[in-house]
């Protein structure tokens, strides 16, 4: 090591020396890569600032009133009980309406359709992924609310399970194309049957991706606003079980306590808030520690 | 089924068992031996004159004749008529892209998953042409087993339930019943010493050699008479590939193997019979003759198949 010293005459350490264009790279390479970095804060701090403001002002109102009694009159107590129960009765319903619609049709799309209808559906998929939320709401009001003149929570439900459908549809796509198609000839050249091969072997080995979709749809029901305001409408009173009438979800909860002049009333949709956060990071990060583990196992 | 196939005077290499008996539950004698000749050449193939008008018998479990196989407007095969001899090992070999897999896909009619795929002329399967419409795939496959190139076992289940899965999937099999087929299944892919304590265990923990001999114990579990093997042992070590060989030269005793390979020692090593092909023209597999192995290695018809065995050629 000691013996060995630069030799700056011979032709490569010469052009290994710096010049002026080099420094004026790595300057701007610097800069670069610190405004990549700044943007990518950006992306981070919003989250923060949610849930640390979120916690801050609901951490007084999350509490065992709210979460098991059912509103009261105008600001004197009482909790967001229906809201809760709500939340909880259309989303199940939902979910059970929608996972075989989304599962059946990615099945479809993946397994059975030729190139251009499956390209077309993904298409349509895709757009109803980006509709906004309030045209469902409205679709589902003409349809499921206008005809019985009732807002009821089996329209909440379905206008639920409309946003739930294509999310479903377009993760559970995406995971069985990761399906390596050697497991299916493996199925086939057993004599499988083609419809048991997509059950216990192509929809089997990507159940764990599948469910994740599911999740993530079901965290985004529980956060849905606009749909449920033409539909299910909200309530004060504990709805178990009629879906023929109106329903309250936490969304609607939050929405409609937030605008009482009422502190106590402000202070439990601060609360309920709260919850809701904590249901949908629950969900998230329950589903990314799955595949975080499946990663390193 | 017997059958006569143009070939030279068998040389003191021939095997002695080139006429094995008739296997008794085969099932090929119901209508009575048919005779059937079948031409070795495609079409732009001339056989030495020599070699005509000569012929072995031949006890065929497959008899393809008139094969061209379709991807949309190209055709990947051209013309192929061949037979393959029960219970033995027909290799087939050639340069890469001449058609070997696409061949060999037809023969369970693997062919029919991908979209544009079409096949015409005929694959009797102990004198039953498989492409009429009447065979089921389904069925067909059950009896025509497959293993691939890459050993593909169900990743979400146990070493019992990939060799179970054949059965299980088809709904046939009292529970009972399942865990003797699996275990007669490993034995004769000769894995059952290696995998009894850790039946439970993934099927895709095993190595990569134990898992092509779970593919094969989950192929035979499901009591196939024909099995096809896609470069079996080409994603292997040498040493696993030497026991997925002697596992064939067990197996043939019970079963019609036809296996791709592009290893020519392979070839030479474990089949009774080699077919080679190669690629015309119009880039289309063709079948340049069929032969005992060791004719074809040492003392083959075509100057196509002496290139291509001496290494001078693909």
């Amino acid at each position: 090591m000691a013996t060995l010293t630069p030799v700056m005459d011979r032709p490569v350490a010469a052009r290994l020396v710096r010049s002026p264009a080099d420094r004026r790279r790595a300057t701007v390479d610097r800069s670069m890569r610190g405004l990549a970095l700044a943007a990518a804060i950006a992306c981070v701090i919003p989250l923060g600032a949610v849930v640390l403001f979120v916690t801050l002002k609901g951490a007084a109102g999350l509490n065992l009133d709210l979460l098991t009694k059912a509103p009261r009159a105008l600001g004197t107590g009482g909790g967001a009980a229906s809201a809760i129960l709500g939340s909880l009765q259309m989303i199940p319903l939902a979910t059970v309406v929608a996972v075989p619609v989304g599962v059946l049709a990615a099945v479809y799309v993946n397994e059975f359709s030729g190139r251009r209808s499956a390209t077309a559906i993904r298409f349509a998929a895709d757009v109803l992924v980006g509709i906004p939320s309030i045209l469902v709401g409205i679709f589902v009001f003409t349809f499921l609310v206008l005809p019985f003149k009732q807002f009821n929570a089996f329209a909440g439900s379905m206008a639920l399970a409309l946003l739930m459908v294509p999310v479903i549809m377009r993760t559970t796509e995406e995971i069985l194309r990761l399906v390596p198609s050697t497991l299916r000839e493996a199925s086939l050249a057993l004599g499988v049957p083609m419809w048991r091969t997509v059950l216990s072997v192509v929809l089997r080995t990507g159940l764990t991706g599948i469910l994740t979709g599911v999740m993530l749809a079901v965290a985004r029901a529980f956060g849905e606003t606009a749909p449920l305001l033409f539909t299910a409408l909200g309530s004060r009173l504990v709805n178990v079980g009629d879906f023929a009438k109106p329903m309250d979800a936490l969304p609607i909860f939050i929405y409609v306590n937030a605008r009482q002049p009422f502190p106590a009333l402000n202070q439990q949709a601060w609360g309920a808030a709260l919850l809701l956060l904590i249901v949908v990071l629950a969900i998230n990060i329950l589903v990314r520690a799955r595949s975080w583990g499946r990663r390193a196992a | 089924m017997t059958l006569q196939i143009d070939a030279p005077p068998p040389p003191e290499a021939a095997p002695p068992e080139a006429v094995p008996p008739e296997a008794p539950e085969s099932g090929a004698s119901e209508s009575g031996p048919a005779l059937v000749t079948t031409y070795l050449r495609g079409p732009d193939v001339q056989l030495a004159p020599a070699a005509r008008g000569e012929r072995r018998e031949v006890d065929a479990a497959v008899v393809v004749s008139g094969l061209n196989v379709y991807y949309g407007s190209f055709r990947a095969i051209r013309d192929i008529g061949l037979s393959i001899r029960r219970h033995a090992v027909t290799a087939i070999i050639g340069p890469s892209g001449c058609g070997k897999s696409t061949f060999l896909r037809t023969l369970n009619r693997m062919h029919e998953l991908t979209p544009t795929a079409r096949v015409e002329g005929s694959v009797l399967l102990d004198g039953i042409d498989i492409m009429a419409p009447d065979v089921d795939p389904v069925q067909l496959r059950r009896v025509v087993g497959m293993v691939f190139q890459r050993p593909n076992p169900f990743p979400t289940m146990s070493i019992h339930d990939n060799v179970a899965a054949g059965l299980r999937l088809t709904g046939r099999v009292a529970k009972a019943e399942l865990d003797a087929v699996v275990e007669r299944s490993l034995r004769r892919a000769a894995l059952w010493d290696e995998v009894k304590d850790k039946l439970r265990a993934n099927g895709t923990s095993l190595s990569g050699g134990q898992q092509q001999r779970l593919c094969i114990a989950r192929a035979l579990a499901v009591d196939p008479e024909v099995i096809l093997m896609d470069e079996p042992a080409s994603a292997l070590d040498p040493v696993a590939t030497l026991r997925i060989e002697q596992l064939m030269a067990e197996l043939r005793a019970s079963y019609t193997i036809v296996i791709v390979t592009h290893n020519m020692q392979q070839a030479a090593r474990v089949s009774d019979e080699t077919a080679f092909f190669t690629m015309g023209e119009d880039r289309a597999g063709y079948l340049v003759e069929q032969g005992p192995t060791s004719q074809i290695f040492t003392n083959p018809k075509h100057q196509l198949t002496e290139d291509y065995v001496s290494g001078r050629f693909g």
